[in-house]
């Protein structure tokens, strides 16, 4: 049995422990935002966060999230920078299919989590993990900038 | 529509295990999971319009939204003749029905089908949504005139409101929706002048799906969940046409959850394996992973795409199908003239679009009803209604937001549609009756082909004594998405950008050599045969222009006096760029250089230029790319610079990616071997748009083409080397 937090409720699971985050999330509780994109790491689109720190839900086992926090985009509209960057997003109308944005978001606001005011570097650090075929990058560069700015003021 | 209707359509949609999205933006609301199907009565004036007695307008789209803004277009032509704010209006999809959605545009292409593509969304609702919402708002006007005893001619609207000064009376439009729907549905209803818009051509148009695509609650098909619903994850053969001999699924189906292991037939058009059904995608994927699958590989793909090149080299060097001629001293090279010669090459490409393919397929008492990110709606309901025995008005196709496509989900073989519903009909034959959900793994995905064509293009050229171009010998070597009429027939989606160039050249030459007998099964991919021709064009062009020592724009544009538009975008970049003044140097030991390259494409004349560093240690950067656009009217600006900039993004990935096959196996299969652009790597870029009254034209696909010949032509001219093949040598890694 594994014990955890999911934006902020308590649940327990006593299925296969080395089922990945995503799955869990998506098929066992309906959390649907986490998007499934590669499987291995390698895109972003389910980035969540583990005790506020991104991690990429398809290759993190439930049983690394036990006694721990798990948030997913589904939550980010409750909290202070999650809801900035959202904000941030749509005014730079950043999504075209969307389908990355979760996991772009996720990233995003776990950057400006620790970096508030994050240079050019630090943000293609960050977020060059996350994949977005529409090629909204340069909108996500500055949405994150305008983010910044909005949570400083 | 009043809110008992709301509340049924409300349950209806959650018996679906969907949810109900309305969401205001400061712009417009969607109801993504709602359909034109469940719509209450109302007024309806047309296919495309329905308004209530309360609520917003519906607009009913025939269209996909898979990221190009079709919604937020669709409804602005709506708001904007029905005189409402964008947020009054909602966007629903259409069910596929050929009668009242077929594609206008795809029609004059020849494709019959109600679908979505070739840019032409917006080109086509110009004139209909336009025509669609001005009638409803006609009939209105007149249901209200009958009303109140008051010519129609006093009236107008406001906001939505009908309002007659000389009285002081005012209704909403929802007042008058029962006795407009008793109207006559007049045949000529005006559309608005031009100058009297407020919202086409403005800027702060809000896309109306923006806010549910940053808060999680869109949904995608990946996203659908059906009571008693089962996922399937299919075991393929390494090598594609491979058959099942024999499996051993004995250990997959001890897997806790695992409830089904069943064949998905194959055929020549959708390739079969062995599916594991699951209510977890997980569980079923585990169960796939341990399948002991004996292949039979007597029909397998035999494939070597290094062996496929060099045949295709052979191929351009000889004769080929005319496409076009003109001018009797082709390849003839005038005295004190120059000869150029040049062949390139370029790889299968695959869509590889965020969402990996999926399809969910569920029986019903009546037929069978289909969720997907439907980009070619009536083909795929005809091939699922014969994979299943039924009449395609049997088939009831949910459209959902698609994560991208770029031509993908419209197959032409309905292959993993077709897939779902064999995986569906398998199932009940095993006594498993349950709505299934294929969901493909990014492998699957990546290696399921239906890949943009692998192409060699061979170009002979000639200038004078002047260095003016006076020949253009181009043969284009690939294969077809579909069966020829006869084994000459030119296939235009083939030699597209090259035989319908704009360069006024006087001996000109396009012929097309298609091997048929490949069978590797290949489709369009965003910007289609733009994506390879232009490539080709415009590096030659270029060359052409710097060894006889002229301005890469000045020659282009000494050539393109009978394509004024295209001549238009030119200078606008080269306007834009400076590209007169040189460029500003970059840090120790760096090398700075710009490219141009200009191509239009469905309709819509593009100009890039691109400002290059080559770094010290070889890798390079794309820093700017500034970027002209002519698509007629700008129906929202925002969204064609949005186009464009992912068009840019989408066109840089072709310097770093390709399929490869080796001994008939697919060579790539995740992001880790098929590269895509990062964000590091994307450049700044700089669009503007031409004023224009005339139709608009699509802008989806034509920002694509340009940027990756214009990076090549810069890298040619800061390095002197001339890439002739596509993706860049690992060498020179882009950064």
């Amino acid at each position: 049995m594994i014990s955890f937090e999911i934006n902020g409720a308590h649940h327990q699971h006593d299925g296969d422990s080395q089922m990945p985050l995503l799955w869990y999330l998506r098929d066992e509780r309906g959390l649907t935002g986490t998007k499934f994109g590669c499987g291995m790491a390698m895109c972003g689109a389910c980035t969540v966060h583990l005790d506020g720190a991104p991690v990429r839900a398809c290759l993190t086992p439930v049983a690394a999230a036990a006694g721990r926090k798990v948030t997913t985009i589904e939550a980010m509209v409750d909290q202070r920078i999650g809801k900035a960057v959202q904000a941030a997003w749509v005014r730079h109308q950043v999504p075209q299919c969307g389908y990355c944005q979760s996991g772009q978001v996720m990233s995003a606001t776990a950057l400006l989590a620790v970096k508030p005011a994050p240079t050019e570097e630090e943000i293609d650090a960050a977020m060059s993990g996350n994949i977005c075929r529409c090629g909204t990058y340069q909108r996500i560069r500055a949405a994150i900038q305008d983010a910044a700015r909005e949570l400083s003021a | 529509m009043s809110a008992q209707m709301t509340e049924s359509r409300r349950r209806f949609l959650q018996g679906m295990g969907l949810g109900v999205f309305t969401l205001a933006v400061g712009g417009g609301r969607i109801i993504q999971a709602a359909e034109a199907g469940d719509l209450p009565e109302g007024f309806a004036p047309n296919a495309f319009i329905r308004v209530g007695p309360t609520g917003p307008i519906t607009v009913i789209s025939a269209y996909l939204e898979m990221g190009q803004g079709t919604f937020t277009g669709l409804a602005t032509l709506a708001a904007e003749e029905l005189e409402v704010p964008l947020s009054a209006v909602e966007v629903v999809p259409a069910e596929a029905d050929a009668r009242r959605y077929a594609n206008p545009e795809l029609a004059k292409a020849g494709f019959a089908v109600q679908g979505t593509g070739g840019s032409t969304a917006m080109a086509g609702a110009w004139d209909i949504m336009r025509k669609a919402a001005a009638t409803a708002r006609a009939m209105l006007l007149n249901a209200a005139a009958r009303t109140w005893s008051v010519p129609a001619a006093e009236l107008q609207v406001e906001q939505g409101v009908i309002v007659h000064a000389a009285s002081g009376r005012r209704a909403p439009y929802g007042q008058f929706v029962k006795v407009a729907a008793t109207l006559p549905v007049p045949k000529d209803a005006a559309v608005k002048a031009r100058d009297a818009f407020r919202i086409i051509g403005h800027e702060g148009v809000v896309r109306v799906d923006a806010a549910a695509k940053v808060d999680g609650s869109a949904i995608y098909t990946q996203d659908v969940k059906l009571p008693g619903m089962l996922v399937a994850v299919v075991a393929y053969p390494p090598r594609r046409w491979s058959r099942v001999r024999h499996v051993d699924a004995s250990e997959a189906l001890k897997i806790t959850g695992v409830a089904a292991v069943v064949e998905l037939p194959g055929d020549d058009e959708v390739q079969g394996g062995i599916a594991v059904l699951s209510p977890n995608t997980w569980t079923a994927r585990q169960g796939r992973d341990a399948l002991v699958i004996d292949w039979d590989t007597d029909d397998a793909l035999d494939v070597d795409t290094d062996r496929l090149f060099e045949r295709f080299r052979t191929l351009a060097a000889m004769p080929g199908t005319v496409a076009v001629h003109r001018g009797s001293a082709i390849g003839q090279v005038p005295d004190g003239g120059r000869s150029f010669e040049g062949v390139y090459e370029q790889p299968y490409l695959s869509h590889s679009p965020m969402e990996p393919m999926n399809c969910l397929v569920r029986m019903n008492a009546d037929g069978c009803e289909i969720w997907n990110g439907e980009q070619w709606h009536t083909a795929d309901q005809a091939a699922v209604a014969a994979e299943l025995g039924l009449k395609p008005a049997q088939v009831r196709i949910h459209q959902v937001y698609a994560g991208g496509s770029f031509g993908r989900r419209a197959n032409p073989r309905s292959d993993y549609v077709r897939a779902s519903a064999r995986i569906l009909k398998a199932a009940r034959a095993q006594g498993v009756d349950a709505p299934i959900k294929l969901v493909w793994m990014r492998e699957d995905d990546t290696q399921a082909m239906q890949y943009r064509p692998m192409t060699v293009h061979r170009v002979h050229a000639a200038t004078d004594a002047k260095g003016v171009l006076v020949s253009w010998d181009h043969t284009v070597v690939g294969q077809s998405f579909f069966k020829r009429s006869s084994p000459t027939a030119i296939d235009s989606s083939l030699v597209e950008g090259a035989s319908d160039g704009h360069y006024a050249i006087p001996n000109y030459r396009v012929q097309q050599q298609i091997p048929d007998d490949v069978a590797v099964p290949v489709a369009w991919l965003r910007s289609v045969g733009h994506t390879h021709s232009a490539f080709v064009v415009e590096t030659m062009m270029d060359e052409i222009a710097t060894s006889t020592g002229q301005d890469p724009y000045a020659f282009r544009r000494a050539l393109l006096d009978n394509a004024p538009r295209l001549a238009v975008v030119l200078d606008k970049v080269v306007a834009m760029a400076g590209w007169k003044q040189p460029l500003a140097p970059g840090s120790a030991g760096s090398r700075r250089g710009r490219g141009l390259a200009v191509h239009e494409s469905f309709g819509t004349y593009v100009a890039q230029v691109a400002e290059v560093t080559v770094h010290e240690d070889e890798t390079f950067s794309v820093d700017r790319v500034f970027c002209a656009v002519d698509c007629g009217t700008v129906i929202n600006p925002d969204m064609v610079r949005a186009q464009m900039e992912g068009g840019i993004a989408f066109g840089l990935g072709f310097l770093l990616q390709g399929i490869s096959f080796s001994g008939g196996q697919v060579q790539q299969g995740n992001f880790n071997d098929y590269p895509v652009l990062r964000l590091n790597a994307m450049p700044e870029v700089h669009v503007e748009a031409v004023a224009s009254s005339v139709a608009p034209t699509g802008v989806g696909e034509p920002g694509v083409p340009p940027v990756a010949p214009a990076v090549v032509n810069a890298l040619a001219a800061i390095t002197g080397q001339r890439h002739r093949r596509l993706p860049l040598s690992p060498g020179l890694r882009m950064v």
